[in-house]
């Protein structure tokens, strides 16, 4: 080692030649035992953590685009099953209506009928009652000139003459 | 040996720029080629960082990472996308190489921003074994791969005459051995200036008293920056390796 008196280095230390086998010996060794840690342990590592996250994404990615497939699919068969659904209720409200209708029109006829048959039957009971009424009526007064008039005049009380009389009055 | 000298100097200037670079045995006081030295230390340290980062990290192997772990993912996606973009697929097989040689230069030149530590890249032994090493695989597997179908990477099919193709093969030729040295020159060159650059200005903070205050601030900026140069040379490094890859998987122009 070239050095002066008091040990500080004379030039360059590095161009002195008898060093140089110490240094390459060394820069060997270090090399290849760098390059066998980095190959034999640190590469494969890497290499497989590496390829691994790339599974693992690509994988999720997939999964992914088969759930939004699938949830894509039952969006459809849910709209399917609303319109259809939708469609039957239309239908059976129509159906229900048109039964409604039908049942209704038949009910009004019939309740139109039975109100027809009690109007005839009422006129007719009206009527019986109203020549009831106007018998009584004539007998109430032959009775009634009768009594008046055997009242009045109890010698000339006389049954006939009054039935003449007041069925002429009655009449008039 | 070298060991540490006196402190203080009669003028009170204390500068020693070049002193950091000097090897020390961690254990009796000769250098053999096998003798573990503060260079041997912050080599390990630097590995150790490394397996910190990339296998300590990832330890947990979670789906999703934690800091640690992403950090890691960061760096292992950083090269991997670097290697792949520059030198193609086939240059995925090199891949482990090229991220131990990032780790290896990133981590040794940050460690060797911390103040009494040692920078091996700052080493034209250590740079140029890198350099040459870069050199002699790439052009192995150049010629593994093409056969002499390499030899199409300094033949310029694309010039007009015979005599400039002739010319544009022996600019090739030397600017493809070239390669090694610029490419480790680089790195030590960077690293050494930079870090005597410090050191020198840490020599006058001494003996400036109250006025210490600016080579102060001038070695606060220097450390930014050498930070940013540690971590940009490391980069540097890598991807000039990738292209010299390239240049072997697909030579012809």
């Amino acid at each position: 080692m070239e050095t002066d008196a008091s040990g500080y280095a004379v030039g360059m230390p590095q161009l002195d030649a008898a060093i140089w086998p110490n240094l390459i010996f060394w820069l060997i060794v270090s090399i290849v035992l760098l390059y066998l840690i980095l190959s034999r342990v640190a590469l494969p590592r890497l290499g497989t953590v590496l390829a691994e996250r790339q599974d693992a994404i690509s994988n999720d990615l997939e999964m992914a685009a088969l759930l939004r497939r699938r949830a894509e699919e039952a969006e459809a068969a849910y709209e399917r099953a609303l319109a259809e659904a939708r469609e039957e209720a239309m239908r059976i409200g129509e159906a229900t209506r048109a039964e409604i209708q039908e049942e209704l029109k038949h009910l009004m006829e019939k309740a139109d009928a039975e109100i027809a048959a009690k109007t005839a039957e009422s006129e007719k009971r009206i009527g019986e009652i109203r020549e009831d009424a106007v018998r009584s009526i004539d007998e109430v007064a032959r009775e009634t000139a009768l009594a008046i008039v055997a009242q009045l005049m109890p010698k000339l009380a006389d049954q006939s003459a009054v039935d003449a009389a007041v069925s002429r009055q009655l009449e008039g | 040996m070298a060991t540490a000298g006196p402190d203080t100097d009669p003028t009170g200037f204390n500068i020693h720029p070049m002193d950091q670079f000097l090897l020390r045995p961690l254990f009796g006081d000769q250098i053999h080629w096998y003798t573990p030295t503060n260079a041997t230390l912050w080599m390990f340290i630097a590995v150790a960082a490394a397996t910190l980062l990339m296998v300590a990290g990832t330890r947990g192997r979670a789906l999703v990472p934690s800091r640690a772990q992403s950090a890691a993912e960061v760096t292992y996606g950083f090269i991997r996308k670097m290697v792949e973009d520059v030198a193609g697929r086939e240059g995925a097989k090199y891949f482990p190489y090229i991220l131990t040689i990032f780790l290896f230069i990133l981590f040794a030149n940050v460690l060797a921003l911390i103040p009494t530590s040692f920078s091996p890249t700052s080493h034209i032994a250590v740079t140029a074994t890198l350099g040459i090493a870069v050199f002699v695989t790439v052009t192995t597997i150049g010629f593994v791969k093409n056969g002499p179908g390499f030899l199409k990477l300094f033949w310029v099919s694309e010039a007009p005459t015979l005599a400039l193709r002739i010319v544009l093969f022996f600019i090739e030729l030397i600017s493809y051995f070239i390669r090694p040295v610029s490419h480790s020159v680089r790195l030590f060159g960077v690293m050494t200036a930079g870090h005597a650059v410090v050191k020198v200005f840490a020599g006058f903070a001494g003996a400036l008293g109250i006025a210490a205050i600016l080579p102060i601030t001038a070695i606060v900026a220097m450390l930014a920056l050498e930070l940013l140069v540690a971590v940009i040379q490391a980069y540097v490094f890598t991807i000039l390796t990738c292209v010299y890859l390239n240049d072997a998987l697909h030579p012809g122009h």
